[in-house]
């Protein structure tokens, strides 16, 4: 299914603007737009770990957080989501796209 | 009395003391000033110094010439942080010091032991810094023998402390070899783990045509792993290998080290920080200044500036049982150095990306903002003596806390 379809709010490059609205189809349905469906445990480890965090402390997680405590390291992580494992992430966890830090 | 306590004496923890000893009372307050260091660093200036334009006494001043008389300054390492206690315990004569309120201005450093290889062999040798004092002037002494090859310029990991330094770096580089007649000797690299040149997309545009003005290829989401020390390449996450035979490396940043011991700070040892008053995150008593922010802001010294402007209005307020204004807007200004006498200015916030038009300033200005003008670079390199004299002195400065959008063109 493609991620127009799923009746969630996405902002012009396709980031979800509203994290509550989130559900594991839309995660599966990005991963596809990604090109990294079908989504494994090890991504799942991923984006669980990045909902969880991000509730809990309001922020979208840096790549350097995940890496460090979601049980997978960067290197797999440029593995599961290559090239911007940034933003494949943030868009399968149904988060805005990261702000580039200044 | 009232003990108010101040960690570092950079730019952020100097321009904050002095404010503050005008602004309070100071036969109800005490006010301590904490660094490990005895010298001020004027950081902007290490960037001139490879290129042989400032040596290092250009840049350093005793830190106490620059704090007011009526603060106690106390050289030691800080060893631990105790919030719940409100003390801090230094290394120093194992002194532990009481507030009751505390500024957390430690600033950040580079941290090159994060990606496995830089510091081995070939540091100091082939790899370089130029954001230590020392590092710069070893690579001054570096680049005055340097016959020339592939120069790669590489940003670890984003937040860096001033992030228009790798650009000014390379625009200087550039130049450089083009007055020792050798540019055509030089192979210049930029490799970024950004999508552009820079963060912002018409900062980013207009920088990215000016580096390919000068010939500098860029290399764009490019995320460091390691160094190949053997082979001399640098080699990203996703097995890209970029070949150097100078690598100037932009470390990855990370905030004071007592920030981790005292379990206050993030993945980078940076202070969680309420964006808009400056207070810390879980603590009502701590407010954080200048680079040892979490903020998405700069980590500059015009963005400590401002934030002290708007920190000493709030807790002015704070002290009196008011509340704290939301009123820091994440406001940085830069001058950017491109070259040959050259320079850019920009003039951003957190919601307002830097835009082209013209930057008013009573008295010295216009300045032209994001283009090249020769008076921009006269502004940064007056810039030296504003830092000294009026900026950390936390003297009046003609621009105002919150960036406006007077000049500024609009789409």
């Amino acid at each position: 299914m493609a991620t127009k379809e799923l009746n969630v709010s996405l902002d012009a490059e396709g980031f979800m603007t509203d994290p509550n609205q989130w559900t594991p189809e839309i995660a599966e349905a990005m991963a596809e737009e990604e090109g990294i469906a079908p989504l494994t445990e090890r991504h799942w480890q991923v984006i669980n770990w990045v909902r969880k965090e991000a509730a809990r402390t309001g922020e979208f997680p840096s790549l350097r957080a995940i890496s460090k405590r979601s049980g997978v390291d960067t290197k797999e992580l440029y593995e599961l989501f290559p090239k911007g494992p940034a933003r494949k992430i943030a868009r399968c966890a149904g988060y805005p796209k990261p702000k580039g830090c200044i | 009395m009232k003990r108010l306590l101040i960690l570092g004496g950079g730019t952020a923890g100097t321009m904050v003391a002095n404010r503050l000893v005008r602004e309070l009372d100071m036969n109800e307050w005490h006010i301590t000033v904490v660094d490990q260091d005895e010298i001020h660093y004027y950081q902007p200036g290490f960037l001139f110094i490879p290129f042989g334009t400032y040596g290092k006494a250009d840049v350093m001043r005793p830190k106490r010439d620059f704090l007011p008389r009526e603060v106690e300054v106390i050289i030691s390492e800080v060893r631990l942080i105790e919030p719940e206690k409100n003390l801090v315990h230094l290394v120093k004569e194992n002194r532990t010091l009481r507030y009751d309120y505390l500024i957390i201005a430690t600033g950040s450093r580079i941290a090159p032991e994060e990606t496995p290889g830089l510091m081995e062999e070939e540091w100091r040798k082939s790899i370089f810094d130029f954001y230590t004092p020392d590092g710069a002037v070893a690579l001054h002494r570096f680049l005055r023998t340097w016959r020339g090859g592939r120069l790669v310029v590489n940003v670890a990991e984003m937040p860096i402390k001033c992030p228009v330094a790798p650009l000014e770096f390379l625009f200087l580089a550039d130049a450089y070899f083009h007055d020792r007649g050798m540019r055509d000797r030089v192979e210049i690299v930029y490799a970024t783990p950004l999508s552009g040149a820079f963060t912002k997309p018409i900062a980013s545009q207009q920088l990215g045509d000016l580096l390919e003005q000068k010939n500098i290829q860029l290399i764009t989401d490019f995320n460091i792993a390691g160094v190949d020390v053997d082979k001399k390449a640098i080699v990203s996450y996703d097995d890209q290998r970029v070949e150097f035979d100078l690598l100037v490396s932009i470390p990855t940043n990370m905030g004071s080290e007592v920030i981790a011991r005292s379990g206050m700070g993030d993945d980078l040892n940076f202070v969680p920080t309420d964006k808009h008053t400056l207070k810390a995150r879980d603590y009502d008593n701590i407010f954080v200044l200048g680079d040892a922010t979490n903020l998405p802001s700069s980590k500059a010294g015009s963005v400590a500036h401002f934030q002290v402007d708007v920190f000493i209005e709030n807790f002015l307020r704070y002290i009196d049982g008011l509340e704290l204004l939301p009123t820091f807007d994440g406001h940085a200004n830069c001058f950017i150095e491109s070259g040959h006498g050259k320079g850019f200015l920009i003039d951003f916030n957190y919601d307002v990306e830097p835009l082209p038009g013209m930057f008013p300033m009573p008295g010295i200005g216009p300045f032209s903002l994001l283009r090249e003008s020769r008076i921009n670079h006269w502004g940064k390199m007056m810039f030296r003596w504003v830092y000294w004299h009026i900026l950390l002195k936390g003297r009046e400065m003609p621009i105002p806390a919150q960036m406006s959008m007077a000049g500024k063109w609009q789409r």
